[in-house]
Parts: structure tokens; C-alpha cells; sequence
């Protein structure tokens, strides 16, 4: 986990809008929902980036909006220095090979009708790196290498448990030997003793293939195991970000501090003596965000100038980026 | 003091087509006045199917409550008539459940759906009723409630729709709510918000509490007892800082391993439980843990333990000490 490794990936003011529509032969659309609006990141070759917000904040369509599987509304995705949003065809698929996901559904993500080694060895064929014996061969090795047996390979997804399933979207995602990897809640649908296996596994693949993560995730306490650096979402926008410790012990964004607070810690001694924040109401809509700062309308310590003005993204310490008028 | 509930020896099967599924497995417990008994397990090991049992919920066939007591203040709900049943489902005994869509009637006002209890239950006039109903929703936090009566459930957020299933559970003035992972489906800060507001109506109201969940953080600050279920058996059962601060099952001690801590800033490796929960189709003759547990001796592939006390209320189902790893 390098820390001043080289940037494999430059996110630039990324936005992304998804219409909405009226109508069904004459088609209009009456609004946009602002999922993504405008966000700027880096991340470094070899490092994890934690990616946490509640539902319908943006994350996962930033995972996707990066690996062009949405197209941006605007904004630019440098991989490896090359711009991805100016990328078709078949230049974007050879891009795609270096680039992968993780599903959070492990029942939804995999083909029902194709067996796991059918599954693993389609991306092979896809860019033509192997076939025939030498494909199954290579799904074998991928087998093994998340902890399944090789003679899986002849089976079909529905035999599989949750944990099972998502090793195998693993062993898939592995199979053309990617550098960057978004994983999209891959343990959201798990049970707790399964999560800590697929955690482990994910860690062990990264030192061994020195891969570069992107993981998203709503629970802060497993993005902070993970993560290197974590970067909070609110309503579209990247609110706060910083290395796993000072985030999670110095937190400046009243939203980060909300949301830190109201954690549950497995330890009754600890709740007892702890203070939460309760926000109040909702997260607003994105297809109408609030003005200012899009936290204002829930925030404890808003001002006059948080309904007018949009705050500014500032490195408030050395890599310690917020956007909050109020933050020092 | 007897306690308010004691269920005895509960055996829950369901009858299918692939076999017997041996979904509760001779579960005791008790509840006493205005106690908070938090329920822990993963999917599919019976913490659901116990709570519904105890309301003769479950759907039979293919379910049967094969074995067991149930006993409310001293009556044993299992022998009760259909008419009595229900005069205590929902009125003596209410439950809210993980998905507040499904448990609402989407046709029908939120105000009908809560007016409906009372005239049925306490013989309300529709004009009582409707008032009642106002001050429930004032109660639990819902905003304009006077207005929102008239709205139908999508019109509600998640955590809205919660508020509104927890008023109705408490229409009745119930003396034990039980809470089906009511705040699973939420975000941590709603969960925050929904917990919050039951310690408080708790407290206000002095009803006791059966909260079922997968999240042993959530129960560590809200439970005074808490017991932890696998294969359709308790395996532990202890006071809450009992439990987390010494635990004595291998799955317990399992469990809280494999959960990140927020409040910890050292990175360790997550200790994962190895394997996969057993077959309810066919269980093994010992102890159902055995396949996954590290400190399983050959006892505990020939005999299932008993939950047996091993301190003042400390209660584990287990042949081995953990604290020395030798037979107990």
C-alpha cells in the first residue's frame, strides 16, 4: 500500500445526470436527477480508496461513470493518463481489460444459465487472450486462487452459497488481470462471517497482484479496515477527504461527523458513553438539490452563508480535503 | 418475579418438498417486564421463525410447531384458539418488521391502516380513533401528522415508513414489541434516528423488547441481554457486557472477530470463520458449529451440546473452554 505511489487514476469534476422523462411516443425530459456533481479525486497505483455515502448519494455511479459503463455528463476519467471519456470502441475495450468491478449482488451479477468456468473464461475470449484448454486451465488457477475448488468450474451459479458466488465474481473479474478494480458493496449482501472471509480474500489479491481498489461501501467501520485514504459522499458531491486515520479521528464535515456517530461500536461499555448526533430529516432529492451547501437543510451548525453559497473543496491540513465553510 | 414470557424447548420444522427443514431447534428462553433481550444470528438461523412461532405466524403447512411452550403471563399461546390468538397479536404482543413496504397495505391510508387497529382492537369510536392515531405519529416523530394520515405508504420514505409501522405496533399499548431487524433496511444515520426514538419510547412506555438483528453493534447499546443463535439453537445467551466483554462460545467469539471496530485505529486481520452455516435439511449429529469451529474436540462431532449456565446467567452451549481450549 504505497503512499506516494504514482496516480493510476485522476477523476476531474465528473458529472453525471440521468434524465427524466415524459411521456412515451413524444419523449421529453422534464428534469434531471444529479447523481454525480462534480467530483474530483485521485488514486494512486497500488493504494484502496474507501468510497462511503448512504443510499442514492452517488457512489456506485461514480464506480460506474469512471469505468465508462454510464457515459459523464461531463468531466474526465485520466487512467493511466489517458482520458477515458474520449475513448470508443475498440480502444476503450483494450483500456477495459486493466479496469474491473465487483457486483454487491452476487445472485444478480452472475449469468444463470452458464457455468461458473463458462463465466470466468468469457472475458478471456472476449479480448482473446485464451480458449479451449488453455482457458480452462487459466479458470482453474483462478479457481484456486479465491479459495474454490477447480471442479467448480462445471457447475452453475444457483449451487453456490452468497460468499461462494461473489469469489466467484472475483475469480471473473481477476481473469484478465486488471490493475484497478472497483468493488461496488461486494460484502453488503453477506453475513458477517462471511464478509471477513471475501475482506481477506480482497486484501491477499492486492499484495499479491499489486491491484489498486476503489471500494464503495456504507459501512464505514469495514471502509476503514480496508481503505488507505476514504472519501465521504452527500447528495452527488465528495464531501470530505483523507488517510483512513485522520478521517475516522479527526473528522471536520458536520456530515462525516453524523455519520461517524451514528455508527453502532460492538461494545456495550463504549455505546453506553457515547454521544451520536442525530441528524434531522432526510437526505433531500437529487433531482432538486438544495442551494449552498447541499447538507445545510440537515446540518447542526449551518449559517447564513451555507443556504447562499456552495462551499469550497480546500485542503484544510496536507492531504485533508473538505467542503465546509465552517471547517478549520 | 415470573417473567412476562417463557418459551420453552421451541421446535419449529417446515415440511418441504427436498425434506425436513429443522429450522428451531428446542429454543428457551424468557423475557421479563420492560427488559430489552436482544436476538443475534445470521440468515437462516431461526431468530425469525422463533419470534414468528411465538405468534403462531408461520405459515402452516408447510411450517409446524412441532414441540414447546410459549407462555404469556402463565398462558402458553401455543393452545390458544384462533379468536384468542389474535386478540393478543398485535395488542398484548406487536411486531415490526425489516420491510415496512411489505408489511403495509399499499391501497389504504396510513390513517386507516392505523385507525383499523384501534376500533378493532379497543373498540374506538372512527372519531377517537383518528385522534389517537394523530398523537401515535406526533409520538413517533413524523412530522405534519395530522396531514399525513391521509397519505398511502409510498408516499413515505424508508425511515418514515418505519416511524409509522412502530406506531401502529404501539396503537395497543403492547407490554412486549418484538423488532424483526426493523432497521436493516435503513441507513445508519435513519438507524440512528429509529433506535433513538425506541429508547425512548421504551423508557416513556416500560414495555420490553425482543430486538432481532444481524448487527451485533446495533444490540450492544440497546439490549440488557443478549442471545446468539446458530442452526436453529441458542448458543450463547448472557447480559449484554457479559457477552461482548467475555464471550464463550466459539461463534460468538467467532462473530465479534470478524467485525472491523471504528473505535480501534490499528489495522489486524478480520478472523473469518471458516466454511459456510450447515444444511438445515440435515443436521449433523453434534454440535451444528463443529464443521467451522477451531476449537472443536472429537466429543463434538458425536454429541450437541446443552445450553448450560457456566456463570450467574451466562448460559453457552459448548463441550470446550475457550479461555484454555481444553474440554470443560
Amino acid at each position: 500500500m504505497s503512499r506516494n505511489g504514482q496516480v493510476l487514476l485522476r477523476v476531474e469534476n465528473l458529472v453525471k445526470w440521468f434524465p427524466i422523462t415524459r411521456g412515451i411516443i413524444f419523449t421529453r425530459t422534464i428534469g434531471y436527477v444529479h447523481a454525480v456533481d462534480g467530483v474530483t479525486f485521485e488514486i494512486r497505483r497500488g493504494e484502496t480508496l474507501g468510497l462511503v455515502g448512504e443510499s442514492g448519494c452517488g457512489k456506485s455511479t461514480v464506480g460506474r461513470t469512471i469505468l465508462q459503463l454510464y457515459r459523464p455528463t461531463r468531466g474526465h476519467v485520466y487512467f493511466d493518463g489517458i482520458d477515458l471519456t474520449q475513448l470508443k470502441g475498440s480502444e476503450l475495450r483494450r483500456m477495459r481489460r486493466r479496469m474491473q468491478i465487483i457486483f454487491q449482488d452476487p445472485y444478480a451479477s452472475l449469468n444463470p444459465r452458464m457455468t461458473v468456468g463458462q463465466i470466468i473464461a468469457e472475458p478471456l475470449e472476449i479480448h482473446g487472450i485464451a480458449r479451449g484448454k488453455e482457458a480452462r486451465e487459466r479458470v482453474e488457477e483462478l479457481l484456486r486462487l479465491v479459495g474454490l475448488n477447480p471442479i467448480f468450474a462445471d457447475r452453475y451459479p444457483h449451487e453456490f452459497s452468497g460468499g461462494q458466488r461473489q469469489r466467484i465474481g472475483i475469480a471473473r473479474a481477476l481473469a484478465l488481470q486488471p490493475d484497478f478494480i472497483v468493488c461496488d458493496e461486494p460484502i453488503s449482501a453477506l453475513d458477517v462471517s462471511i464478509q471477513a472471509q471475501i475482506v481477506n480474500l480482497l486484501q491477499e489479491l492486492q499484495e499479491r497482484f499489486h491491484l489498486t481498489y476503489l471500494f464503495i461501501a456504507h459501512d464505514l467501520a469495514m471502509v476503514r479496515h480496508i481503505s488507505d485514504r476514504v472519501a465521504v459522499m452527500y447528495l452527488g458531491k465528495i464531501v470530505e477527504l483523507a488517510d483512513r486515520i485522520e478521517l475516522y479521528e479527526n473528522p471536520l464535515h458536520p456530515y462525516t461527523q453524523a455519520l461517524l456517530s451514528a455508527v453502532p461500536v460492538p461494545d456495550p461499555a463504549v455505546e453506553a458513553r457515547r454521544q451520536r448526533i442525530i441528524l434531522r430529516g432526510e437526505v433531500p432529492s437529487p433531482v432538486n438539490p438544495p442551494s449552498g451547501c447541499r447538507f445545510h437543510p440537515r446540518c447542526p451548525i449551518a449559517q447564513e452563508i451555507c443556504k447562499r453559497v456552495e462551499p469550497e473543496w480546500r485542503e484544510v491540513r496536507p492531504n485533508h480535503w473538505v467542503a465546509c465553510h465552517l471547517a478549520e | 418475579m415470573p417473567p412476562l414470557l417463557d418459551v420453552r424447548n421451541l421446535e419449529v420444522r417446515f415440511f418441504t418438498r427436498d425434506g425436513v427443514v429443522h429450522a428451531v431447534n428446542g429454543v428457551s428462553f424468557r423475557l421479563h417486564e420492560g427488559e430489552t433481550l436482544g436476538i443475534v444470528g445470521e440468515s437462516g438461523s431461526g431468530k425469525s421463525v422463533t419470534m414468528l412461532s411465538i405468534l403462531r405466524l408461520i405459515p402452516q403447512p408447510p411450517g409446524r410447531i412441532t414441540k414447546g411452550e410459549v407462555l404469556f403471563q402463565g398462558v402458553d399461546l401455543l393452545k390458544l384458539d384462533e379468536a384468542d390468538i389474535r386478540r393478543i397479536r398485535g395488542s398484548k404482543i406487536a411486531m415490526v418488521f425489516q420491510d415496512p413496504m411489505t408489511s403495509l397495505n399499499p391501497v389504504l391510508t396510513i390513517g386507516r391502516q392505523i385507525t383499523e387497529v384501534l376500533e378493532t382492537h379497543l373498540n374506538m369510536s372512527p372519531r377517537e380513533a383518528r385522534q389517537r392515531a394523530i398523537e401515535l405519529l406526533r409520538m413517533v416523530g413524523i412530522p405534519n401528522a395530522e396531514e399525513r394520515l391521509s397519505d398511502y405508504p409510498h408516499q413515505f420514505s424508508g425511515g418514515m415508513r418505519q416511524r409509522v409501522m412502530i406506531a401502529m405496533a404501539l396503537a395497543c399499548h403492547p407490554q412486549i414489541l418484538i423488532a424483526d431487524e426493523p432497521t436493516t433496511a435503513l441507513d445508519v444515520t435513519i438507524q440512528a434516528q429509529i433506535i433513538d426514538l425506541v429508547k425512548r419510547l421504551r423508557d416513556e412506555l416500560g414495555m420490553a423488547i425482543i430486538w432481532i438483528t444481524h448487527d451485533l453493534g446495533v444490540v450492544a447499546g440497546l439490549a440488557h441481554r443478549v442471545a446468539v443463535m446458530y442452526a436453529g439453537y441458542i448458543v450463547e445467551e448472557a447480559p449484554v457486557l457479559e457477552l461482548y466483554h467475555n464471550p464463550r462460545h466459539p461463534y460468538t467469539l467467532g462473530l465479534l472477530g470478524s467485525l472491523p471496530r471504528l473505535d480501534r485505529r490499528e489495522r489486524r486481520r478480520l478472523v473469518s470463520i471458516d466454511g459456510m452455516p450447515p444444511d438445515l435439511l440435515e443436521l449433523p449429529r453434534g454440535c451444528p458449529f463443529a464443521p467451522r469451529c477451531p476449537y472443536a474436540i472429537d466429543r463434538c462431532w458425536e454429541e450437541n451440546p446443552r445450553l448450560e449456565e457456566i456463570a450467574p446467567q451466562h448460559r453457552i452451549a459448548c463441550w470446550v473452554d475457550v479461555t484454555t481450549g481444553r474440554p470443560r
